[in-house]
């Protein structure tokens, strides 16, 4: 079962490569949230109570509920256009991700430990590496902090591998989600939406030598 | 008032905590906290360059009617980022160092972000995105490092468990933790690939701000790359490991050597000569033998002789109003001590002869020369004879030459007290490295004893 939903999760990155709206980032977000509270709950079903409920409630209140809708609530108070403007065609786009999935599929083949299973290492992997791509072809600030909350999310994934052997590392990788969605999104959008009218990264290339 | 006082209770806190460790050496604290050698020292340098950042912090905002509640934020960041860096440097557990890594980044924004308009938001803001990507892989590599473990554990993670295991560890998972947690951790230390965002918020933060960046907060990524590096070192990857460093040291230099050519802005460049000091000191690391400790003494004496420049560099601005090279000359006719600290620094800080750095750059070479690394002996020595160059152009201009529509009415007269600090740093920068204390010795010897020899 938690296979179906990794893979399931795997085919959300294609759709996030070809999105258009950045609403429908935001649905893939907080569905990503979803399938990560179902993938935790089976696989960690074993460590103590407080602590699954700690991570449960993490993935389904935080990164399903708390942060899409956080994120819209930015959007609309800087009035955000809502196209995502990515640099490069989505056709392309959608190739490079689906490259980036074979090349960590290829790159698993060489491990030989028996004790992670090679599904967390691939979606991990490829996570990371389409939130990093995400992260270079759009323009936005606020897509530049989606890319991070996918590559969140990826790190969230990888923290399960071994999740019941070392609990305390998934706490912490959801001290980072904290972190990200409360100081990147909280603090920072907001400020930048006031200093600045229109919120782009172009306005942010003055320092340079 | 009340705040004077607190800033100097946390001042006499930091030099009692200091003394205490000293005195307590290599014994844990509250499980995650241990004072080994390499700790001590570094708490030591941050002991010794926090009271002038102090100091000259309340210069800086003396000289500008600032906002109360900026100013109130300043310290209260400033004494935060202090303290995550002193856990930081303590800690014995490769998660907790991680914890308080992060905490630097939340204070240090708050320091950067202190002017308030466009460009110190810019800089804030690639810092932080920068600071936050960096962060997220040294945690993959963690996770990757505790695949690699045999049998997982809570404290299975700590450095001094992770060592005696070193020889157990899997060779693939090891392999792929030590690039993630080494390419993290070189945001902080400033070596290519993530080197960029610390240049901005060295540049954009306030100058006693950006002594401690340039300096104590460099230092946590060198002990964040050195204890990971020594557990690789007693691993089978040693070799491996050393090539992966020399790589990123080589590029190091190489960048900071384009940039020091072309660079016009003067705190900018301080910034990248941390670069290329960054690069050297990871030269000696992957040397070995007398690298080790030349590699742990030039970490130190840089973080005196660059806080002293960024120090130095604030008394520049007050007085032309500019950062550019363009803007400023002939500072020996407007402000004596403070140029003659600037000469000393730059000569410092290129490693020439009464400087420390002469010693242990010497030591880094000798290392790379009885490792067999000629060539990349040759390139360096090159590429630091054209920074040398590029260094002393601007500085040399700034001392000497007039600047051009300068207007000399009105300029501010700095008084000569206010460089005392950096003649201090600068003095013992000369009697760590010429004539250094048989405990001094002792400890950098301690401190790299866990390394192969």
């Amino acid at each position: 079962m938690a296979n179906v939903l990794l893979i399931t999760f795997t085919i959300s990155l294609l759709y996030l490569g070809i999105a258009h709206r950045l609403l429908t980032y935001i649905k893939i977000l907080a569905f990503q949230g979803v399938l990560l509270f179902g993938i935790a709950f089976i696989e960690l079903i074993e460590i103590n109570v407080v602590n699954l409920t700690f991570v449960l409630l993490e993935t389904i209140v935080i990164k399903a509920i708390a942060i899409p809708l956080f994120v819209n609530y930015v959007m609309k108070r800087n009035r955000i256009t809502r196209d995502a403007e990515p640099f490069l065609p989505n056709f392309v786009s959608l190739i490079i991700i689906t490259l980036i999935i074979i090349t960590t599929f290829l790159l698993s083949n060489s491990i030989s430990d028996t004790r992670i299973s090679k599904i967390y290492f691939v979606v991990a992997l490829s996570t990371l590496f389409t939130g990093l791509y995400i992260i270079v072809t759009r323009s936005k600030i606020i897509t530049h902090i989606m890319g991070y909350l996918v590559i969140e999310n990826g790190v969230f994934i990888l923290s399960l591998a071994l999740g019941n052997e070392m609990p305390m590392l998934v706490n912490l990788g959801i001290l980072l989600d904290i972190f990200a969605s409360v100081f990147l999104l909280g603090i920072f959008v907001n400020r930048i939406g006031d200093v600045l009218k229109d919120v782009d990264v172009d306005q942010l290339k003055n320092l340079k030598d | 008032m009340l705040k004077h006082l607190i800033i100097i209770a946390f001042v006499l806190l930091q030099i009692g905590f200091t003394v205490y460790e000293y005195l307590h050496i290599n014994t844990t604290e509250l499980t995650y906290f241990t004072a080994d050698s390499m700790a001590v020292l570094l708490l030591l340098t941050l002991c010794v360059i926090s009271m002038p950042a102090f100091y000259h912090s309340y210069v800086y905002l003396g000289t500008k009617q600032d906002n109360p509640k900026h100013t109130a934020i300043y310290f209260a960041a400033m004494v935060a980022l202090l303290t995550s860096i002193s856990a930081a440097y303590l800690s014995n557990h490769i998660a907790v160092t991680w914890i308080f890594v992060e905490l630097t980044t939340l204070s240090a924004s708050a320091l950067i972000y202190h002017r308030r308009n466009n460009r110190s938001l810019e800089g804030t803001w690639k810092y932080v995105f920068v600071c936050a990507v960096s962060i997220t892989l040294v945690f993959i590599g963690i996770l990757f490092l505790s695949f690699s473990l045999p049998k997982a554990g809570t404290d299975a993670l700590s450095f001094g468990n992770l060592i005696k295991k070193a020889s157990e560890l899997n060779v693939f998972w090891l392999r792929l933790a030590f690039i993630f947690i080494f390419t993290g951790f070189t945001a902080k230390l400033g070596l290519v690939p993530m080197y960029t965002a610390g240049i901005d918020a060295k540049d954009k933060a306030p100058s006693p701000a950006g002594a401690l960046l340039s300096s104590v907060l460099m230092n946590v990524g060198f002990i964040g790359i050195f204890r990971t590096y020594t557990v690789a070192a007693n691993s089978p990857i040693h070799q491996w490991a050393n090539h992966v460093i020399i790589i990123a040291a080589l590029l190091s230099i190489f960048v900071a050597t384009v940039y020091m050519t072309k660079v016009k802005n003067i705190k900018r460049m301080f910034a990248y000569s941390g670069i290329e000091h960054a690069g050297i000191i990871m030269l000696g690391l992957a040397a070995g033998g007398v690298g080790y400790y030349a590699a742990v003494l030039h970490i130190i004496l840089h973080a005196f002789i660059k806080s002293s420049l960024f120090f130095q560099q604030g008394q520049i601005y007050r007085i032309y109003q500019s950062k550019s090279i363009y803007d400023v000359g002939n500072y020996f006719k407007y402000n004596v001590t403070g140029s003659v600290v600037m000469l000393l620094a730059f000569f410092f800080a290129t490693a020439m002869p009464p400087s420390g750095l002469f010693i242990s750059e010497f030591m880094i070479f000798r290392s790379l020369f009885e490792a067999n690394y000629l060539w990349i002996l040759i390139v360096v020595m090159v590429l630091l004879t054209i920074i040398i160059w590029a260094f002393g152009k601007n500085i040399f201009k700034l001392l000497f030459t007039p600047a051009v529509d300068f207007k000399e009415d009105g300029i501010e007269k700095i008084n000569p007290f206010e460089s005392v600090s950096q003649f201090i740093l600068l003095g013992l920068v000369v009697y760590l490295g010429l004539n250094p204390p048989q405990e001094f010795v002792t400890l950098i010897q301690e401190a790299v004893k866990n390394l192969p020899h």
